[in-house]
């Protein structure tokens, strides 16, 4: 992005940015409660059925039914989220009416319906304890579709035209990586034991790290367009984000290894901090879209009198308006 | 743009130059629109900005007159905003139900019958233009669990497509009584825009400028565009917008990256074993 100072004389710009009497540029999104949630569980559902396949490779046989009992419920849970929030929910299967690259949702809502489906067959074949391969070839389709799952919503909200998503592009995907992956193992770090939890307690500290790590790069690189994650309702899930994330993984990582109390503790309150985390990200889409100067400074700072507009060399008339 | 898909019913590209100086602010647009349209009544508000009580284009209101009182020199500008038809259209390229489709007219409509309304194309939008409907639904229940009690779909300006297949301009165009909104081809349109900035810029007005008549802006040039006397955000609108999907291949990656991260991370959690 251009720093370049502007030249703010020839139309009386002077210092303070103008608007249409404080009215936003852009809408606020139309989305509701539902979304954030599915943030959640897309990305716990996702993350899970990875954590699965891989536990069924290394030979921790526990660990991956129950990781893919908890992918199989949230990708349940996932759809109706969705399908709550449409404006027409009897149309719901005009998602998968066509498939469009250039739209993430569009692309999402295959993966989803296709992870959702392979996870389910996986969990009940596996909690029955019939069809061994088909289980397995079922844990690694959705294993392959999870993955992206877990991640593509962050897409989905980048290609917008609310700023504090869409120059987020680089890092989103990464924090929503990073919180799915300590989701996956918060939870199965809660109904696992904990002699054979050990992966699923290392997925729920690292993530969270990572996630808080990647969360204050973004802040700080996003600069201006930082504020809002950290003003009002976003910033205070914010705030409840990192303090759960952190006590989270602090309680598994010290005291889950020996006690399940402390693993299920430890791995409700990360839980809770990742849903905090998503709900922050949600909100401060909502903020930035409602205050038109995060939508008109950065896009002067980028275009200076840019192409998009053309003044006259010397006006007559000068001086300063509005 | 593409015409591909039309072959031979492709028709000329038109649109809208919507010149604002020569705009009374009479809202003619606005209410033909409405007639026209059968776009709903949606309440009233006296804003006690200016005499600007639509306040902002919307899921009801598809021409939107501003108003804008500036005291220094006192003058008084007044600009009939629209959707502008984008050469790039965000809210089409995002719409994961196709009920957002380019015409044969290089237009941008949304299929009342398809929209399931999910919403994205509303913050995918760089001008704030589309919008859901949050008014009673007016057509029967379909499923009555799946069915809710509002219209719940996007609308937005059609450029009267329907007013275009029986070979009549747009309902705006033809009630502004200035030809403050001219409809045309839109190739005649920028010409015809270059000779009236020509004309206000050799008879000094100040601020005179074109807006959104550069194909290679952020969304590819507007099929509705402006002459403004001001900085666009003056009027409500972004100085530089940009449809995002113009960075999604690099989002992609980014997200391809991130998935590999995810699996990675997944898989060195089990190094050490299981405890």
């Amino acid at each position: 992005m251009s720093t370049d100072a502007r030249p703010r004389g020839a139309t009386g710009a002077g210092t303070q940015m103008r608007s249409y009497y404080g009215r936003p540029v852009i809408k606020e999104p139309v989305w509701q409660r539902e979304i954030p949630w599915y943030f959640f569980t897309g990305g716990l559902g996702g993350a899970s059925s990875v954590l699965s396949l891989v536990a069924r490779v290394s030979g921790n046989e526990l660990l991956a039914q129950r990781s893919i009992q908890i992918a199989s419920a949230a990708d349940a849970v996932s759809p109706l989220l969705l399908i709550s929030d449409l404006g027409r929910p009897e149309r719901f299967l005009n998602m998968l009416r066509v498939f469009k690259v250039t739209s993430p949702m569009s692309v999402g809502s295959w993966i989803l319906a296709y992870t959702s489906a392979a996870s389910s067959v996986s969990a009940f074949l596996n909690t029955i304890g019939r069809l061994r391969r088909t289980a397995d070839l079922a844990r690694t389709a959705a294993a392959a579709s999870g993955a992206p799952l877990a991640v593509y919503t962050a897409t989905l909200i980048s290609d917008t035209a609310i700023p504090v998503w869409h120059e987020a592009r680089h890092e989103l995907p990464f924090l929503f990586g990073s919180s799915a992956v300590a989701s996956a193992g918060a939870a199965s770090a809660i109904v696992v034991p904990p002699r054979d939890a050990g992966p699923a307690r290392r997925m729920a500290v690292g993530g969270a790290i990572v996630e808080n790590v990647v969360m204050k790069a973004m802040e700080k690189r996003l600069g201006m367009l930082g504020e809002p994650y950290r003003q009002s309702e976003a910033g205070k899930y914010g705030k409840l984000a990192k303090a759960c994330s952190l006590g989270g993984a602090a309680v598994i990582g010290l005291g889950g290894r020996r006690s399940r109390l402390a693993a299920v503790a430890g791995g409700t309150l990360l839980l809770a901090g990742e849903a905090a985390l998503r709900w922050s990200v949600f909100k401060a889409g909502f903020q930035s879209a409602r205050d038109p100067k995060y939508t008109v400074i950065p896009q002067r700072e980028r275009a200076g009198h840019g192409p998009s507009s053309r003044t006259l060399p010397s006006p007559r008339r000068s001086g300063n308006h509005g | 743009m593409s015409t591909v898909g039309y072959g031979e019913e492709t028709k000329e590209r038109v649109g809208f130059f919507t010149d604002t100086s020569v705009c009374i602010g009479c809202k003619a647009c606005e209410v033909a629109c409405k007639e026209w349209n059968l776009v709903p009544e949606d309440g009233m508000v006296w804003t006690g900005e200016s005499y600007d009580n639509t306040s902002e284009l919307g899921a009801n209101a598809w021409r939107h007159v501003a108003f804008v009182e500036q005291a220094e020199p006192i003058r008084w500008l007044m600009s009939s905003d629209v959707c502008k038809h984008c050469t790039h259209a965000a809210c089409l390229d995002v719409c994961p139900t196709g009920a957002l489709f380019r015409t044969e007219y290089g237009t941008v409509v949304v299929q009342e019958d398809v929209c399931n309304g999910c919403g994205y194309c509303v913050p995918a939008c760089p001008f704030g233009v589309i919008d859901k409907r949050h008014l009673p639904r007016q057509d029967p229940p379909v499923l009555p669990l799946l069915t809710k009690e509002e219209d719940g779909r996007v609308w937005k300006c059609t450029l009267c497509y329907d007013r275009l297949k029986g070979g009549h301009e747009p309902a705006c165009a033809k009630a502004c009584p200035t030809d403050s909104i001219q409809f045309g081809p839109l190739e005649e349109l920028r010409g015809r825009a270059e000779q009236r900035l020509e004309k206000l810029q050799a008879d000094n007005w100040d601020g005179a400028r074109l807006y959104g008549h550069d194909a290679n802006d952020g969304v590819g040039g507007f099929g509705a565009f402006f002459l403004l006397l001001d900085e666009p955000e003056v009027y409500g609108l972004p100085p530089d917008p940009v449809a995002t999907t113009h960075d999604l291949p690099g989002m992609w990656r980014t997200a391809a990256i991130a998935t590999g991260a995810l699996i990675a991370g997944v898989v060195a959690a089990f190094v050490g074993g299981s405890e």
